[in-house]
């Protein structure tokens, strides 16, 4: 076994599985906040990499003024569908919601078809090129830089949830609805901002992951992973989304590399088949208990 | 209900038809679906095959998702077995089509069984995540098992035949997808008149009660998971006999949402529903089609509109219904029933 090739597949595939870590977080705080599991943060990644696109490629702005406008658009479009679309869901069962965030999801894959075509684009290069070794190891560079920003984003999220008056309001939100609403919290605006904050952060992971791979309006497929990642995490756990993330990243690159590129979703969903099975709640969720 | 209508008797109050008017309406509606192949052109045909395989794969999907409550993301798989099994047993056993389609559904009926297995202990939204990885494994064993699937190239098949008779046209298709459709949907419908399909509403309408009443969960949920992917299968087979070839791609998982789309924007738990979901969902796309056709002479570009003008519809239909009429077409059809059974009167 060639041990320094095995280094540099796991190196890509951590950082890959940071973006992932990233995702998932932007999922997580939208389900902990308002019980939504959003089938469409792919193709909200997108809309957003489509938006950098535009303002980096067709508007010719630098990429670090584009980057926050497009990351921005994202996150007004996360608000923008909890208040049109997900708001009048109050209180109906969760597949009907589930299944509007489907909806959702297949509307904006028409919208970007129709306002960038639906061929293959490349995103301007923005990251620094030279090459990135760690030891022996060589690393791409846009998957380096890429993890870096995206890791430098979620220690500020992990920081603003544990101490800001924001965070704490969501997280209330999260662990008691009724008694959140009873000490003043505005749980509608948590509603909105958790959208908001879990849309910033797909859009975020969804420049990077396109800087290096590439846009399409398939590219929303990424939402499976992301799937995978949360379910295997525990949908309610940001540390599960974490530890998930990273370990669903590194064994889909390794799988991709090891025994070919068809068997990167079989080997990921294997594990979720798994997880279902022992630990229906996830490695980090908390296990409801129900009465009748 | 209607005024004037007391029911004598438990049987009559259990008749799938209660009205002699809604006998009248039934009989006129077969016979019309027996004339229109004799009417309609080749396209025509072609749109009433496609609506029938629908018809079939969404009354399944009703039974599972708007009857027991199971979500499932998984149709499109389940018709992908059924698909599968008919092609390879055309081509290398050679049986008539009545046995083929069988044992599709069957095999579909078993995979279900099988996926259906984690239901015991995830439900909701976990379930469908199940039923998703389901497809996903399914998907990568249709396009790697080549030596029985063909792999990515697929399977083509012989036409449908039974007693030396071969089913090759749309028209002849016709007659085996919509006879085949009614049953089916009849079945179901007989089957929410017995215990077990009782047994799947009242799981449906909350599992733990229906537990203490005394259903037994596991073997009712994966009764609910066969018996839709029967559906499935029967339907993947004759999806198999209508075109004729069947790919990984023909079962995307797009397919599987098209399903689930189709029985909310019919109406969930409702058969009727499911009938004007999947003639719905199915017509949607051909109507677009002509919109584009007739304005391509003004607007040249419009063909390069219409597959992301149709994935933008799909979407907003979904949401639309959702939001705005959770019943579904089913509800509109109740609404409509009602103005005429009551005029003169509102209400």
């Amino acid at each position: 076994m060639d041990w320094l090739f095995f280094g540099e597949i796991s190196l890509a595939g951590l950082a890959m599985g940071g973006l992932y870590a990233l995702i998932g977080l932007g999922f997580v705080i939208i389900y902990k906040a308002t019980r939504v599991i959003n089938f469409a943060i792919g193709e909200i990644m997108m809309f957003a990499a489509y938006l950098f696109l535009t303002f980096a490629g067709g508007m010719e702005m630098s990429p670090w003024i584009a980057l926050p406008l497009a990351v921005l658009g994202g996150s007004i479009l996360g608000g923008v569908i909890e208040k049109t679309m997900i708001r009048p869901m109050l209180g109906e069962s969760s597949i009907s919601v589930v299944m509007v965030t489907i909806g959702i999801a297949s509307i904006l894959v028409g919208l970007v078809e129709l306002l960038w075509g639906a061929d293959p684009q490349l995103l301007p290069g923005f990251l620094p090129r030279k090459p990135v070794f760690i030891g022996e190891m060589y690393l791409a560079p846009k998957i380096a830089y890429g993890f870096l920003i995206g890791a430098a984003l979620l220690i500020v999220y992990l920081l603003y949830f544990r101490f800001s008056r924001g965070g704490v309001a969501l997280r209330a939100t999260a662990s008691d609805q009724a008694a959140a609403y009873s000490m003043g919290i505005n749980v509608r605006r948590v509603f909105n901002l958790s959208w908001v904050f879990g849309s910033l952060a797909a859009s975020l992971a969804g420049v990077l992951v396109a800087a290096t791979g590439g846009l399409s309006p398939q590219f929303g497929a990424i939402g499976l992973s992301v799937l995978v990642v949360v379910i295997v995490g525990g949908l309610d756990s940001i540390v599960g989304a974490l530890v998930a993330g990273i370990f669903i990243g590194w064994l889909e690159t390794v799988a991709g590399a090891y025994l070919g590129g068809e068997y990167r979703m079989p080997a990921t969903f294997a594990v979720l088949a798994v997880i279902l099975i022992f630990r229906p709640y996830g490695l980090f969720g908390t296990h409801e208990i129900e009465r009748v | 209900m209607r005024i004037g209508d007391a029911k004598q008797n438990y049987e009559a109050d259990e008749a799938i038809l209660s009205s002699s008017t809604q006998k009248i309406w039934f009989a006129l509606f077969l016979l019309a679906l027996l004339i229109f192949p004799f009417m309609a052109d080749s396209y025509l045909m072609y749109l009433g095959c496609l609506v029938g395989i629908a018809v079939i794969s969404t009354t399944g999907l009703n039974i599972l998702t708007g009857f027991t409550g199971l979500i499932s993301l998984g149709q499109a798989g389940f018709m992908g077995v059924g698909g599968y099994t008919v092609a390879w047993l055309s081509m290398n056993t050679g049986l008539p089509f009545p046995v083929t389609l069988l044992l599709a559904g069957l095999l579909a009926a078993a995979v279900g069984i099988l996926v259906g297995l984690p239901s015991l202990r995830v439900k909701g939204l976990y379930l469908a995540i199940a039923t998703l990885a389901a497809s996903v494994f399914l998907h990568f064993i249709f396009a790697e098992w080549e030596s029985v699937t063909g792999g990515m190239g697929g399977l083509s098949l012989e036409p449908a035949h039974l007693f030396g008779l071969t089913f090759q046209t749309d028209f002849a298709m016709y007659f085996i997808i919509v006879p085949l459709a009614v049953l089916m949907v009849l079945a179901a419908k007989n089957v929410f008149r017995t215990r077990i399909g009782r047994a799947f509403i009242a799981i449906r309408d909350r599992d733990i009660s229906a537990e203490i009443l005394g259903i037994n969960l596991l073997h009712y949920k994966l009764m609910s998971f066969a018996l839709s992917s029967f559906y499935a299968g029967v339907a993947g087979g004759l999806f198999a006999y209508f075109f004729r070839v069947v790919t990984p791609e023909s079962f995307p998982l797009s397919m599987s949402i098209f399903y689930l789309a189709a029985v909310i924007v019919g109406g969930m738990g409702n058969l009727l529903g499911g009938i004007l979901g999947a003639a719905f969902m199915t017509l949607i796309p051909e109507v677009l089609q002509l919109l584009t056709a007739a304005l391509t002479p003004f607007y040249p570009n419009a063909p390069i509109f219409m597959s992301p003008m149709l994935e933008i519809i799909f979407g907003a239909l979904i949401v639309g219904f959702l939001i705005f009429e959770p019943h579904g077409l089913a509800e509109i059809w109740h609404r409509i029933r009602r103005f005429f059974s009551l005029w003169p009167f509102r209400n």
